[in-house]
C-alpha cells in the first residue's frame, strides 16, 4: 500500500506540491488527471527520488517503509517503477544490455541469481512478443532515434521485465495511436495482482476504458482537489477541468 | 610505509597496480652525459654503429628545447636528476623459469598478467590448441626480462625479441628501419629517446605471413627516479599481418617519473599492423601528487600500396600524457586509423590525438576520439589531417567526442586540417556532452547504482573504440575505465 500524507515539495525555492494526501491500496489502479503544470510529473519524480526535488514536508510510505529516506535505486529495488513522460536517451548503450543490467541489479538486491545474456534474451523476447513490439527494439541504443511512440512502448517493456510492485505511468499514453494505447493498457493489466498497484497519469478517457481505475484524482496547483470513481474521468472528458477547478476555488 | 598501509592507500586512490617490487638492481648513476650513454651501450653489448647513433642523437638533443605548445603544465624536469639505466641484477633475457628472479615472477602474478602468461614466463608453454595465445615481451625498467613463444613464432619466420637483442642479432634490419619513421631530431623527446633508449620490442613479419598469435609487450617501471625510454620497431613486409598490444603500469610514488617512448611501424604493400595500447601508468594521487609523465612519439609509415596501420588506444593513466600516434600514408590506397579513449580524472592532463599525413593517391583515414574528463582534469584532443597535392581522392573522417563528468574539468578540441588537393574529402564532427543528471536518474530509477550508471554511460560513449580492441583486452579496458572513474560522480 502506498500512503502519501501531507506531502509538500519544491524545485529550488519554488513550492510545487502543496500538501498531497493519497492512499493507493494493494491491487488497485488509480488515475491522476489535471491541467498541465499542476505537479503530476513532480509527484512521480518525488516518489521515485529524483535529486533536484526537495521534500519540504509530509511522509510517503510503501508497504510500511519510508520511501523518502531511500536512494532512487533502493526504491526501484523495493518495487517502485516510473514510466517517464519523456524517456531519456542513452547513446551507445544497448537496450538489451541496459535492461539486463537493471534487472540483475534488482535481482541482486532481492538476493536472486543474476541472469546471463542468453537467459535474459529468452525472457525479453517473450515480453516483446507479448507486447507486439519488434525484436530489434532490444538491439537498438536506449531510446536513441526512437519515435515518441517507440519510447513509450520501451517504457512499457521495461516495466514488464522489471515487474514492479508500484508502477507510476506518467502520460505513457500521450501521443500514441489506438493500438499502442492498448499495449500500454495490456502492460499494466498483465501486472495486475493483489500485490501490485499503479498510479496512472493521463489526460485521456480512452486509456481508462481499457484500464478501469479504482479511483480517479484531480491534481491542480499542487493539491488533489477532487477524487471519485471511474465516472469522474468521464465527466472530465466531457466538460474539461474548468468546472472542477471553479468548484475547488 | 607498511605493506598494509600501502595496499589500503592504493585501494583508496583506485590505482591497484601501485606496489613496489624489492629487487636488487644494477643502477647507472644519476645524470645524462656521454659516459652514461656509453655505459648503456656497453651494458647492452651494442655494436659501435649503435653507440654512434646514440651519441649523435644526444648532440642533437642538447640543441633542442622542450615543446611548449601542448595544453599541459608541469614544473621543469631536471634531466640530470634521473637514472637512465636500471636493470634487475640477474641476467636479462632468461629462457626458463630458473633464470627469472622469483621476485619478478611474483610481481607479474600480482599484476594479474594472465596465468597462461605466467606459465609462459615459467618456460612452460601451454597447449597450443587450448585457446588463442599471446606472446609477451616483459620489459622491467630498462631491460626485457622475458620474451615468450619465440620458437613458435620463429617457425613461421616471425622475429619477436627485445630491441636490444635485435640490435645485436639483426643489425641490418635495425639499421635500415630504426629512425626511418621517427627521425632522431623529430622532436625533443624522440631525440632524448634515441640517445638513451633501453629496451622495447622488435617485431619483424616476413612477406605473406599472418602472425599466428597476438604479440604484446608489458612495460613496468619499478625503480625510483628512473626514466623509462622504450623503443619499439615493427616491420610488416608485403602481405604480412600482425596485431600487437602494449600494456603498462608503475608503482605509486610521490615524485613524477618520466616515460619517453618512441614507436615506429612500417607496413609494406597489402600489409596490416594493428597496434593497441592500454595505458595505465600511475596517474598521481587525488591532489595531483606524483604520477608518470608520458611523452611518447608513435608513428607508422604505410609505405606500400593498400597497406594499413590502425592505432587503438585506451589511455587512463599518467599524470601527463603527450602522445599523437600518427600515420604517414605514402602508399596508394593506404589506410590509417586512430581510435582513442582518453580518460582524465583528478589533476591528470592529457593532450593527445593523431596526425594523418596523406601522400598516396586514394589514401584514407579514420579518426575516432573519445575524451572523458572528470575531477579537475584537462583533456585535449589535438589532431592534424594533412593532404598533400599528390594525394588525389584522399579521404578523412574525424569524429571527436568529449564527455564531461562534473563542472571543474575541461575538454578541448584542436583540429588542424590542411588540404592541398581539391579532390580530397575531409569531414570533421565534434560533440561535447555531459553525463546528464536525467541520464543518471533514469538508470538509478531502473535499479542501477550511480557508479554502474556512470560505467554504462561511459562504456556506451566509448563503444566505437572499445570494439576495435582484441576481445579480452576490451573486457580489461572496460574494467579499467570503471576503476579510473570510481568516485568521480557525486
Ligand atoms: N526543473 C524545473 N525548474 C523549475 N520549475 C519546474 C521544473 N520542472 C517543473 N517545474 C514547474 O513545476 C510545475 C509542475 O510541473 P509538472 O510536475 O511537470 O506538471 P505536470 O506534470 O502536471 O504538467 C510547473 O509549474 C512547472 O513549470
Ligand atoms: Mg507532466
Amino acid at each position: 500500500m502506498l500512503e502519501i500524507r501531507g506531502l509538500t515539495a519544491s524545485i529550488g525555492e519554488k513550492p510545487i506540491l502543496k500538501g498531497i494526501d493519497l492512499v493507493v491500496p494493494d491491487g488497485e489502479v488509480h488515475a491522476i488527471m489535471g491541467p498541465n503544470g499542476s505537479g503530476k510529473s513532480t509527484l512521480g519524480y518525488v516518489l521515485s527520488g529524483r535529486d533536484d526535488y526537495t521534500v519540504t514536508g509530509g511522509s510517503v510510505t510503501f508497504n510500511g517503509i519510508d520511501l523518502l529516506d531511500m536512494e532512487p535505486e533502493a526504491r526501484a529495488a523495493a518495487g517502485v517503477f516510473l514510466a517517464f513522460q519523456a524517456p531519456i536517451e542513452l547513446p551507445g548503450v544497448n537496450n538489451a544490455n541496459f535492461l539486463r543490467t537493471a534487472l540483475n541489479a534488482i535481482r541482486r538486491a532481492h538476493g536472486e541469481s543474476e541472469l546471463d545474456a542468453i537467459q535474459f534474451l529468452k525472457l525479453a523476447r517473450a515480453e516483446t512478443k507479448r507486447l507486439a513490439m519488434p525484436d530489434d527494439m532490444l538491439k537498438r541504443n536506449v531510446n536513441v532515434g526512437f519515435s515518441g511512440g517507440e519510447k513509450k512502448r520501451n517504457e512499457v517493456l521495461q516495466m514488464a521485465l522489471l515487474r514492479p510492485k508500484l508502477a507510476i505511468l506518467d502520460e505513457t499514453d500521450s501521443g500514441l495511436d489506438i493500438d499502442a494505447l492498448k499495449i500500454v493498457a495490456d502492460g499494466v493489466n498483465a501486472l495486475r495482482s493483489p500485490t501490485f498497484s499503479a498510479l496512472v497519469v493521463t489526460h485521456h478517457q480512452r486509456l481508462l476504458d481499457h484500464l478501469v481505475p479504482n479511483r480517479v484524482h484531480v491534481l491542480a496547483h499542487g493539491r488533489i482537489i477532487r477524487s471519485g470513481g471511474p465516472e469522474l474521468a468521464k465527466e472530465l472528458e466531457k466538460s474539461g477541468y474548468a468546472d472542477v477547478l471553479a468548484a475547488a476555488a | 610505509m607498511s605493506a598494509t598501509a600501502e595496499i589500503l592507500d592504493s585501494v583508496q586512490s583506485g590505482y591497484k597496480w601501485g606496489f613496489e617490487t624489492d629487487i636488487e638492481m644494477d643502477l647507472a648513476p644519476k645524470g645524462l652525459n656521454e659516459d652514461i650513454i656509453r655505459l648503456i651501450s656497453s651494458r647492452k653489448d651494442e655494436p659501435a654503429w649503435m653507440l654512434e647513433y646514440r651519441l649523435k642523437a644526444f648532440t642533437a638533443w642538447k640543441q633542442m628545447a622542450e615543446p611548449e605548445w601542448a595544453r599541459v603544465t608541469h614544473p621543469p624536469i631536471d634531466y640530470q636528476d634521473l637514472h637512465y639505466y636500471a636493470a634487475p641484477k640477474k641476467k636479462a633475457g632468461p629462457k626458463s623459469l630458473d633464470e627469472v628472479d622469483p621476485e619478478l615472477l611474483k610481481m607479474y602474478e600480482k599484476l594479474g598478467i594472465p596465468l597462461k602468461e605466467r606459465a609462459i614466463l615459467a618456460g612452460v608453454e601451454p597447449d597450443p590448441n587450448e585457446r588463442p595465445q599471446i606472446a609477451v615481451d616483459a620489459v622491467f625498467d630498462s631491460v626485457s626480462v622475458a620474451t615468450t613463444f619465440r620458437e613458435t613464432l620463429s617457425k613461421v619466420g616471425v622475429i619477436f625479441c627485445p630491441i636490444s637483442e635485435a640490435v645485436r642479432d639483426h643489425p641490418d634490419l635495425v639499421k635500415q628501419y630504426l629512425g626511418s619513421v621517427v627521425p632522431v631530431a623529430d622532436n625533443y623527446f624522440s631525440a632524448l629517446n634515441a640517445a638513451v633508449f633501453t629496451d622495447g620490442s622488435f617485431v619483424y613479419i616476413p612477406k605473406g605471413v599472418r602472425c599466428p598469435m597476438e604479440l604484446s609487450t608489458y612495460f613496468r617501471i619499478n625503480a625510483r627516479n628512473t626514466g623509462q625510454f622504450e623503443r619499439t620497431l615493427i616491420i610488416a613486409e608485403a602481405g604480412a599481418h600482425v596485431s600487437y598490444l602494449e600494456g603498462c603500469t608503475a608503482p605509486q610514488r610521490d615524485e613524477n617519473q618520466l616515460h619517453a617512448a618512441v614507436v615506429e611501424l612500417i607496413a609494406m604493400d597489402d600489409a596490416t599492423i594493428k597496434y593497441s595500447t592500454v595505458q595505465n601508468w600511475y596517474p598521481g594521487d587525488a591532489d595531483g601528487k606524483g604520477g608518470i609523465y608520458n611523452f611518447v612519439t608513435k608513428r607508422g609509415a604505410c609505405r606500400g600500396e593498400r597497406s594499413k596501420i590502425s592505432w587503438t588506444q585506451v589511455e587512463t593513466g599518467s599524470a601527463i600524457t603527450w602522445k599523437y600516434p600518427s600515420c604517414v600514408l605514402i602508399g596508394e590506397d593506404s589506410v590509417g586509423e586512430f581510435y582513442s579513449v582518453a580518460v582524465t580524472t583528478n589533476h591528470q592532463q592529457a593532450d593527445t590525438g593523431t596526425k594523418m599525413i596523406h601522400i598516396g593517391k586514394g589514401s584514407r583515414s579514420t579518426i575516432v576520439s573519445k575524451g572523458i574528463s572528470a575531477g579537475r582534469s584537462n583533456n585535449t584532443y589535438r589532431g592534424l589531417v594533412r593532404i598533400l597535392p599528390s594525394a588525389a581522392g584522399a579521404r578523412n573522417h574525424t569524429q571527436c567526442d568529449s564527455l564531461l563528468i562534473g563542472d571543474e574539468c575541461g575538454a578541448h578540441t584542436v583540429p588542424y586540417i590542411e588540404s592541398r588537393n581539391p579532390s580530397a574529402k575531409v569531414e570533421h564532427e565534434a560533440t561535447t556532452s555531459k553525463i546528464a543528471e536525467d541520464q543518471l536518474f533514469y538508470c538509478r530509477q531502473r535499479g542501477l547504482s550511480e557508479e554502474d550508471a556512470v560505467n554504462l554511460i561511459v562504456n556506451g560513449f566509448c563503444k566505437e573504440v572499445l570494439k576495435e580492441l582484441p576481445m579480452e583486452f576490451a573486457v580489461e579496458a572496460q574494467k579499467l575505465l570503471a576503476v579510473s572513474l570510481e568516485g568521480s560522480v557525486g
